[in-house]
Order: structure tokens, then C-alpha cells, then sequence
């Protein structure tokens, strides 16, 4: 990997401040993510700011809500009683996600930042608008599989990988972001990321210098939540699709319903379409069919994403099912 | 002095046969195990001699002629020490049991991915900086990458005919023609291939991650114009090798030229990356099955055809029809296969190379067949099975597949079963039941060993023989353990050294039978020279409990010594058995699998397997063997697939995140039963291998069952969920 400055800063404004002056630089926390990709030479930074000892391990009761400190490990997240018993959804997807391993040493926020596994993205010997922008995207008319059908572009169908990230967007997270004039403001996951368009490379709306302290997450909106994700084998593998649903009953009708999606989109997807076209409805196969339907109209396919369409309105529909019952 | 034998029937020369009460098949643990798990055994890329250097591979970006546009600037950088553009660096690992050096050069790519440079620094970090940094060019090239592009190649076009294929088939009352495809697959071994060379200026000892160093010996020998005795390789534990650490590798080479020219000890470890592209992969394979049956459900023709790939002047070809050779009997058969010439990495011996692919279709058709002729699975294949080999009409060694069949059958709780698929469900679960025949070749190579008695009692069995997780410490001590009268705990046993007696090495699942034997020779040498001390017959001789026997004279061992160690070498050649019999190992797997009618995943609940081996040399190591073949089937039947990029071939899914093993969370519980009986033309133990037999027709049961459960024929492996799906929907 290539020689670069180390950085240890001792508060959260001057890890921005550290990293607003250096500008190829990268926060790093647990590393399970940037240190792969460093050592495959995806990822250069000449200066890492490390992040992972600056108090945001904390996980604190925010009115009705939690304020998720950037730091905490996905494992204790996924353990926090509180967390367990409001929103079992997020627990649900962290811990469908990585191994135990990383679980223990992957942070929220890096969780949230962690890079496509698009295999031309980590591969320096092809060409990829995301790693090197303007040189062209390899993955279409070559292997796609785990490439998304949701939010794509001419220059890049590079799949999100979270699945804790979809329970978030379910959940309606905000994340608290700092910035280098020591200002803090806050993001919702779909302001948060951006879609590919023609700067794939363009992940997120954080600028340079900006550090991720803090996810917020509101009072639950639906005690019913589900999280499922289909996969190639039984654990340690990313989301074919997945799909997160948080959703209230009353009298026999869907109140609410806010659904998000993995494994299809450029960034965790989410379509208002479709809570709106189940709120007030009664359960229904028709119903939820429709919701597939109208999830899936825009869906951009090719040879070897073309599956993600009938597997997302299976799951979808089965998810919906268990929910309401 | 040494006792040779070649087996060329089942009479010998009156050897000692292990008697069934000593240690010899008790199940004992791992001898390595405890060293294992602390740590305290070395691994090849554990050997930091003094001043040793750290080169890393750089690979070719694309095909064709190749440059490195900024070495100079690269061994600029400070810590490096040079780069490599060397014609002996070889273009992929060699082939199991070569003896030779592979394809060498650097000048040109024949598949992306090929090692083209090595550099050399103080530091691994500046190493791999560096490797980084070093620009590499291909000027492409126009070559074939997929199978339907490729050219047969005409001397590896085989045919084999027997009776009328084309008529049987014509008039038959049920057929069957069906096209299954298995993709590439890699062995992903845990272990990193990795290398430590040392030069003295004379001679040059290598670290290495090899399962055969007899033949590794001579292929780096030749790679490097050394004579073989100038050449010591050592590789005392090896972190897994399914066939991909079979023959002398990139990172060998390339840490052994170093060495040389620096001077200094250098080592080369490849990265999970080049794991997955340098070393030799599986073929994928397109296979026709034909299959015609009269009403009763008995063969009358078996046609099978395989298309495999390689890369230009590879000789390995993938024996994909070993199997279907042998198993069923049918007077019409129709065998063909050929190999299509591919710029993908090399394609080599992986994990029961022809029958894990060319058993697990054919079984899965011989399903399809017995749903077609409306027979049960099981019965079908009883009544299939054939007196001799068919096409020679040589007869088997020992032909334990109905038994296998009938108690696995009874063992796993087959009678009952709606031979309807869709019957059983549970919540959005179809569950179903399947099971396959198991066949696999059995093999026996050259294999020497040494036994030394020592004054004191105990004994030391020496041999280049190599342990890559298999139980070959283990086994050994209990073998000369059995034949010397003595406790395994009184065995001493070092292996992995070339300065050692060449064993079998591991590969083909030869290790334990083959190199067992030579120990057991060895140790009937050291038999026949106590006896001749204690002026009596060999086999009047009993050695137990540290004593030798012969009628009332019963000594000490330590008496009979005298002070002085007695050494005893014994070498095993094959003989004219293979030619006289078929000689084969059997089994049958049954499996129950639950496939989700929404997402199409298919999660395995419990598999039984029953196999027969020979002689089972220790019930733990044996069990093991099976359970993890059983595991490999798995992989083979759901999740495992190496992706090559369509437009230059190259492996695009190369680590373990990407490419799927199957993980604890996939397998469940393994019931495995041994059929524990020596095969009498398998030498003075009796023992066969049994290392690859559990993948040869496992993947087959879950397939089955796939179907049985929720209607879906998967053709195409692996059978993930969008391939389920799609004949769900």
C-alpha cells in the first residue's frame, strides 16, 4: 500500500479541520473497508485521519429516539438492548451482514461509507468512472450480478452494499454530519447519498473536511418490522436483494408503511410510491403485487441483473405478507 | 538394504497383515492438531531467516506482449532491491505430478493475470507499494477466452465405443438427453501460496506451501537449469491444497531465482488475488448425457460427452467420464471428450478432478431418469450395476456400491418416500429428498519411507510424503505402530522434507494408502531382521507391547537392539493389479434440503453418507475426509462458481468474499459411515484412498433433492437462488 501520513486528532473538529487541509485524505475508523481497498491500491490517500477515539462510541437516548455515535462497533449496535426491542429491524440487518469479525471492528458510520463491491471497482486493471472518473465502466457488457437496477447510469451500475444502511433508510435515520467551520447539520440517507448520474465517484453530499459523528434515529413510525435478505450462501455474503419494512396496523388497515431495499440500488433504495400506495389499504396479494409493480417499473436490467426484478416482488410481497399477518 | 514390492495381485510375499486389534484404524486425533492450533507449527511463509528480502508478483493487465514501462523508476525506490522480468518465471503453476517445468517466460500474457514481474524490497510494505506502482503493459491480443470460442485440440479428442450407441438409443423405451454445465472453480485453500528460498551459493533449500515435493523438487530443479540434488524442499504443514498446490508454483520460482541473484533469502507470498489466477483452477465443463433404459429400468445404451478447456500447451484435461466408465452397466456406450483451447487461467486437478464434475451430472441425469422410467432412485441404480468393468471386462478389486446404496438407504430413511416432487411443505419451505451414487478411481503411486527403530524403543518414520490437513502424521505412526508392536505414542514421524525419502505426496487421495504402504514395508523389513536375530520365520514373529515374539523366546525390544538403531526402507511401486482389476472406492449420499418458494434458496438440513475405502487407516481422519468432500459437494451443488470476464477472460470474483465456499452457517449436520474392509489388491493394508471421494457424487443428492422438493431441475450449477427462481416462477 502506499506510504501516507498518519493522524490521530483529538477532537471531532480538528479530525474536519485535518481533513479539510489534506485533500486526499481519508477518515478511518475500524478499517475493515479502507484497508482492503489500500492495499489493492483502489484506494490512495496520502493522509488518514484516524476517527476512532474520539468519544462517538456512545449510543444516547435522544427525546424518543437514539443518537448512534459514528464509532460504535456494528456488533454493539446490533447487541443494544434498546435497540433490540424498538428497532429490531436494524439489529435484524446488522446481523445479517459481514462475519462476527467484522462486526466487531466495522463502525456505523463506516458502515454507512463503505464501498461498492463491484468487482471492476476493486480492480485497478480495469477501466471504472467511480475509481478513476471519465476512464468508462467495465461492468456493463462485462459480469454483472451484484450490480444494481435502481438509480443506475451510463457510467456506472455499482450496487450499495449495506444492509444496515437499508434499515436505516427504513427507519427514516438522519445522519449528523460536522463540518470543518464546526457547524453540525443533518442529512437524511436519501439527501445523504447521491446517485451516480455522470460523477459516479460522487458518493455522498459530505465535502471535504466533513465527518460523519453521529446517526439519528427517530422514534420507530411502525412496531412491525421485518428485515430479510436472500443471498448465494447462508451467511458471509452481500444481499442479492433485500428488503426492510417498518409498517403500523390499525383496525386491519396499513397506517404507515415505509419500505427500503437492498441489493438493487445505487444507494439504499427507497420509493415513496410505495408506502403511499399501501397506506390506508387493507392487506391484499392484489396489493402487494401492485406495490411490486410499481416498485420495480423503472428497474434498469441486463443480462445478469434481470432476476433482481421477480426476486424483489417475491420478497417484497412475502415481507409485506408476514408484516401485516 | 530396502523391501520393494509392486502390487500386482492380492498374494504378496507373505507380509504382516495388520490383524484388526491394534492401533491401526483406532479414532485417534490429529498428532499436528495441538501444534496447529497454538501456533507452533511453521508455515512456509513463517521462515524469516536472517536478512531475508520480500518480493511481491505483478500480474498482466491484459493479453499478448507484455513491458514494464517504469522498472527503472521503480527500482529507484528506496528499500527496493530489483525487479524481475525473468524468462524462468513460469506463466502458471505446473500440473500434479509433472516433474518438469511449466510454461516459462514473461514476454507475453497467455491469460490475464499471469505473473509477468516480481520486486523485490527491504519491506513487505515497499514491496507492495512498489508492485503497485509498477506500470505494466500488454499490447492485447485477439485470443479466444470462452469455451464456445475455442479450437479442440485434436490429441486430447477421445473416443471410446462399445456395441451400437445410435440404435439402442433409437429403439429404447425410455430416454433421456440432457446438457449440464459446471463452471470453474478454484480450491481455495486457506493457506497462501508462499515461498522462502535460501541460497548458499550451491545449493538452494525453499519453504514452500506443495503437497508433492518429489515431483516439486524436479520441477524447480528444472525451472532454475539446477541438477535436483542441489534442490531441498521443505514443507512440513501445508494450510490446505485440493489440488492447487499440486505442482511447483509462481511464487517458488520467482523466490528462488531472487535468492540467486540477490544473494539473499527472499520470500514470496501470493495474495488471495493471485491465489485465485496463478495456481491452476477447475475447467468448467459442458456435458451431453444420453441415457436409454428399457421399461424395467435397465441400461441399454450410456452416451456421455464432455467439453473442457485449458490453456496452449497444458497437458492436464479434465477426466470428466473416469466415472461414468465404470459404474453402469450398459453394452451400448458412447464416451467422447475434448478439450478447447482457452486464454482463462490454467485449468488443473481441483478436489476429485473428473468424477466431482462427471459423477455429480451423471448422477443427476440417472434422477432424471428414474422419474422418467417411474423407478425409484435407489432401485434404479441397483439394478444398473455391472459384474465387470464394462467395455475391459475386468473385474473389480472389490465392488461395494449396493451396499453403500441399501445402507445408506436404511441409514438415511429413504423407503417411504413420494417419489413425486412437491409433496412437502412447510410454511413457504418445499422440502424434498435426494441421493446419488459415489465413484471414484482408485490410484496408487511410488512411494518410499523409512522406519528407524531406535535403542530406546521407540521408532521414526521419515518420508518426503507431505500432510496438507489429511492426518498423514497421524496415520503413519499408527501404521508402524501396528506393525512394530509399539504405542503411536512411541512413533516418531517427520515428513515434508526432500531430504527425505520420496513419498506419494498428497494428491489423488494416493497419500495415506501409497506412502502407507511403503511404511508398512518398512517396518516388515525391520520385521524380517528381528526375526532373523531371534532365528525364526517372519511370520512367526509377533511384536507387541515393546516385545518381539517367537514361540517362548520372548524378548525386549531393547535387548533385541543391542545399543544400535535398526532401519528398515520400504518401496511401493504399482503393478500389474491396476491392469488386472478395476479397483475403485464406493458411496452413496442422501441429502434433505428445504428450498424457499419465494427466493429460491436452498439451504441443505442434513446429509448421510456411506462409503467404502479399503481398509479405514483411523475412523476420525477417515470421517473427516468424507465430511469435508461432502462440504466441497455443497459448495459444488449451490454456491461455488469462478466468473471469467466474457471480453479477456479474466477471474473476476478472485477472493473469498466474492467467491463462494460454503460457510458453517450452509452445511448442516454430516452422518458419515465407513464400510470398513480391506480391499485385497490394494497391497498388505488393504486401504484405499479416500480423500476425494465424498465430493464425487454429493453435489448429486442435493440436486435431487432440489428437484424432489420443489419440481426445478437445475442443468446449469451452481443451483443459486435466481436459478431455482427462474423455474419456480
Amino acid at each position: 500500500m502506499m506510504p501516507f501520513d498518519y493522524h490521530r486528532p483529538d477532537s471531532a473538529a480538528a479530525a474536519c479541520e485535518r481533513g479539510h487541509g489534506a485533500p486526499n485524505s481519508a477518515f478511518i475508523a475500524g478499517g475493515t473497508n479502507l484497508l482492503d481497498l489500500m492495499k489493492l491500491g483502489v484506494m490512495t490517500p496520502e493522509t488518514v485521519i484516524d476517527v476512532s477515539r474520539l468519544g462517538l462510541d456512545g449510543i444516547e437516548e435522544q427525546g424518543e429516539g437514539l443518537s448512534i455515535g459514528a464509532t460504535v462497533p456494528n456488533a454493539d449496535l446490533a447487541d443494544d438492548p434498546r435497540v433490540r426491542a424498538r428497532w429490531p429491524l436494524l439489529s435484524r440487518a446488522l446481523l445479517s451482514g459481514a462475519s462476527g469479525q467484522l462486526r466487531n471492528m466495522a463502525t456505523t458510520a463506516g458502515n454507512l461509507l463503505q464501498r461498492t463491491r463491484c468487482p471492476y471497482f476493486q480492480d485497478t486493471d480495469t477501466p471504472c468512472n467511480k475509481r478513476e472518473p471519465g476512464s468508462g465502466c467495465s461492468a456493463l457488457g462485462g459480469e454483472m450480478r451484484n450490480h444494481a437496477i435502481f438509480g443506475t447510469s451510463e457510467h456506472c451500475v455499482a450496487l450499495h452494499p449495506s444492509d444496515m444502511a437499508v434499515a436505516m433508510r427504513a427507519l427514516d435515520a438522519e445522519v449528523e454530519i460536522c463540518d470543518p467551520d464546526g457547524k453540525t447539520r443533518c442529512l437524511d440517507l436519501d439527501q445523504f447519498y447521491r446517485e451516480p448520474g455522470d460523477t459516479p465517484h460522487i458518493e455522498t453530499r459530505l465535502d471535504p473536511g466533513d465527518l460523519v459523528t453521529a446517526v439519528r434515529l427517530p422514534a420507530p413510525r411502525g412496531d412491525r418490522q421485518v428485515y430479510r435478505k436472500v443471498r448465494d450462501r447462508a451467511s458471509y455474503a452481500f444481499a442479492l436483494v433485500s428488503v426492510a419494512a417498518v409498517l403500523r396496523m390499525q383496525d386491519g388497515k396499513i397506517e404507515s408503511a415505509a419500505l427500503a431495499f437492498g441489493g438493487v440500488g445505487t444507494k439504499p433504495w427507497r420509493d415513496l410510491e410505495v408506502d403511499l400506495l399501501l397506506q390506508g389499504e387493507r392487506p391484499s396479494d392484489a396489493l402487494f403485487d401492485k406495490a411490486g409493480e410499481t416498485l420495480t417499473q423503472g428497474a434498469e436490467t441486463h443480462e445478469g441483473t434481470a432476476f433482481k426484478v421477480p426476486l424483489v416482488k417475491r420478497v417484497l410481497k412475502a415481507v409485506l405478507t408476514e408484516a401485516t399477518q | 538394504m530396502t523391501l520393494e514390492h509392486q502390487i500386482d495381485g492380492p498374494e504378496d510375499e507373505g507380509f504382516a497383515r495388520p490383524d484388526g486389534n491394534g492401533p491401526l484404524g483406532a479414532d485417534l486425533e490429529r498428532r499436528d492438531g495441538a501444534a496447529k492450533v497454538c501456533g507452533a507449527a511453521r508455515y512456509a511463509a513463517e521462515h524469516h531467516p536472517d536478512g531475508m528480502l520480500h518480493g511481491v508478483l505483478v500480474r498482466a493487465p491484459g493479453l499478448g506482449p507484455v513491458r514494464l514501462v517504469n522498472a527503472d523508476e521503480i527500482t529507484a525506490i528506496p528499500g527496493v532491491r530489483r525487479v524481475f522480468h525473468d524468462a524462468r518465471m513460469i506463466r502458471n503453476a505446473a500440473q500434479g505430478g509433472a516433474g518438469k517445468a511449466p510454461v516459462q517466460g514473461v514476454k507475453a500474457a497467455a491469460y490475464v493475470g499471469q505473473p509477468v514481474a516480481l520486486v523485490v524490497a527491504e519491506d513487505f510494505a515497499t514491496a507492495c507499494e512498489a508492485a503497485n506502482r509498477l506500470r505494466v503493459e500488454a499490447d492485447g491480443a485477439d485470443l479466444p477466452v470462452h469455451p464456445k470460442a475455442g479450437e479442440p485440440d485434436p490429441d486430447k479428442t477421445k473416443d471410446k465405443t462399445t456395441g451400437d450407441f445410435d440404435t439402442a438409443f433409437s429403439e429404447a423405451a425410455v430416454t433421456l438427453d440432457v446438457t449440464y454445465t459446471t463452471p470453474a472453480m478454484v480450491s481455495a485453500a486457506m493457506e497462501p501460496h508462499a515461498a522462502v528460498a535460501e541460497w548458499d551459493g550451491e545449493r538452494l533449500t525453499l519453504h514452500g506451501a506443495l503437497q508433492m515435493l518429489r515431483d516439486n523438487k524436479a520441477e524447480l530443479a528444472d525451472c532454475l537449469g539446477l541438477a535436483e540434488d542441489k534442490v531441498r524442499v521443505l514443507s512440513p504443514f501445508i494450510g490446505g491444497g485440493f489440488g492447487s498446490k499440486l505442482g511447483i508454483s509462481a511464487d517458488c520460482v520467482a523466490a528462488a531465482l531472487a535468492a540467486m541473484e540477490l544473494g539473499c533469502p527472499v520470500r514470496v507470498v501470493q495474495s488471495r488475488r493471485q491465489v485465485f489466477e496463478v495456481n491452476t483452477r477447475r475447467t468448467e465443463t459442458s456435458q451431453r448425457i444420453r441415457l436409454a433404459a428399457d421399461r424395467d429400468g435397465r441400461l441399454t445404451a450410456i452416451g456421455h460427452s464432455a467439453r473442457v478447456s485449458n490453456l496452449p500447451d497444458e497437458s492436464f484435461s479434465e477426466p470428466v467420464l473416469q466415472g461414468t466408465a465404470f459404474t453402469y452397466a450398459a453394452p451400448n456406450r458412447l464416451l467422447h471428450s475434448e478439450l478447447v483451447r482457452i486464454h482463462r487461467p490454467a485449468a488443473g486437478s481441483v478436489r476429485a478432478p473428473g468424477e466431482a464434475v462427471g459423477v455429480t451430472t451423471f448422477e443427476a441425469a440417472m434422477d432424471e431418469l428414474a422419474n422418467e422410467a417411474g423407478i425409484d432412485p435407489v432401485e434404479l441404480r441397483l439394478r444398473n450395476l455391472p459384474e465387470v468393468e464394462p467395455g475391459s471386462g475386468r473385474p473389480f478389486s472389490s465392488h461395494r456400491l449396493a451396499e453403500c446404496l441399501t445402507e445408506g438407504r436404511d441409514r438415511f430413511g429413504w423407503d417411504g418416500r413420494s417419489p413425486e416432487p412437491r409433496q412437502r411443505r412447510e410454511g413457504e419451505w418445499w422440502i424434498g429428498t435426494g441421493m446419488a451414487a459415489a465413484v471414484r478411481v482408485n490410484m496408487v503411486s511410488d512411494a518410499e519411507a523409512r522406519v528407524t527403530l531406535t535403542p530406546d524403543g521407540r521408532a521414526l518414520v521419515e518420508s518426503d510424503m507431505t500432510d496438507i490437513g489429511t492426518g498423514s502424521y497421524t496415520i503413519f505412526g499408527q501404521i508402524a505402530a501396528e506393525a512394530l508392536g509399539l504405542s503411536p505414542d512411541d512413533i516418531d514421524v517427520v515428513l515434508g522434507d526432500t531430504d527425505l525419502p520420496p513419498g506419494s505426496g498428497s494428491g489423488g487421495s494416493v497419500g495415506a494408502a501409497s506412502t502407507g504402504t511403503a511404511v508398512w514395508l518398512a517396518c516388515e523389513e525391520i520385521r524380517r531382521a528381528i526375526a532373523g536375530r531371534m532365528e525364526c520365520a517372519p511370520g512367526n514373529l509377533t511384536m507387541a507391547e515393546g516385545h518381539a515374539t517367537c514361540g517362548n523366546d520372548r524378548r525386549v525390544l531393547q535387548d533385541v537392539l543391542s545399543g544400535q538403531p535398526l532401519k528398515g526402507h520400504g518401496k511401493l511401486a504399482p503393478g500389474a493389479a491396476m491392469k488386472k482389476v478395476r479397483q475403485a472406492t464406493w458411496g452413496a449420499v442422501f441429502a434433505e434440503v428445504a428450498v424457499s418458494d419465494v427466493t429460491g434458496e436452498t439451504r441443505v438440513r442434513r446429509m448421510q453418507g456411506t462409503f467404502a475405502a479399503g481398509r479405514i487407516l483411523n475412523q476420525r481422519t477417515a470421517r473427516s475426509q468424507a465430511q469435508g468432500g461432502m462440504a466441497w459437494g455443497l459448495g459444488l451443488a449451490l454456491t461455488e462458481a469462478l466468473v471469467h470476464d466474457r471480453r479477456d477472460g479474466h477471474a473476476v470474483n478472485r477472493d473469498l468474499a466474492e467467491y463462494h465456499v460454503p460457510v458453517n452457517a450452509d452445511v448442516p449436520h454430516l452422518d458419515v459411515r465407513l464400510l470398513d474392509e480391506p480391499d485385497d489388491w490394494a497391497g498388505p493394508l488393504g486401504a484405499k484412498g479416500i480423500g476425494e471421494l465424498g465430493i464425487c457424487g454429493s453435489g448429486s443428492a442435493i440436486l435431487n433433492a432440489i428437484h424432489h422438493a420443489c419440481g426445478v431441475r437445475i442443468r446449469d450449477l451452481p443451483a443459486t437462488p435466481d436459478r431455482v427462481l427462474a423455474g419456480l416462477a
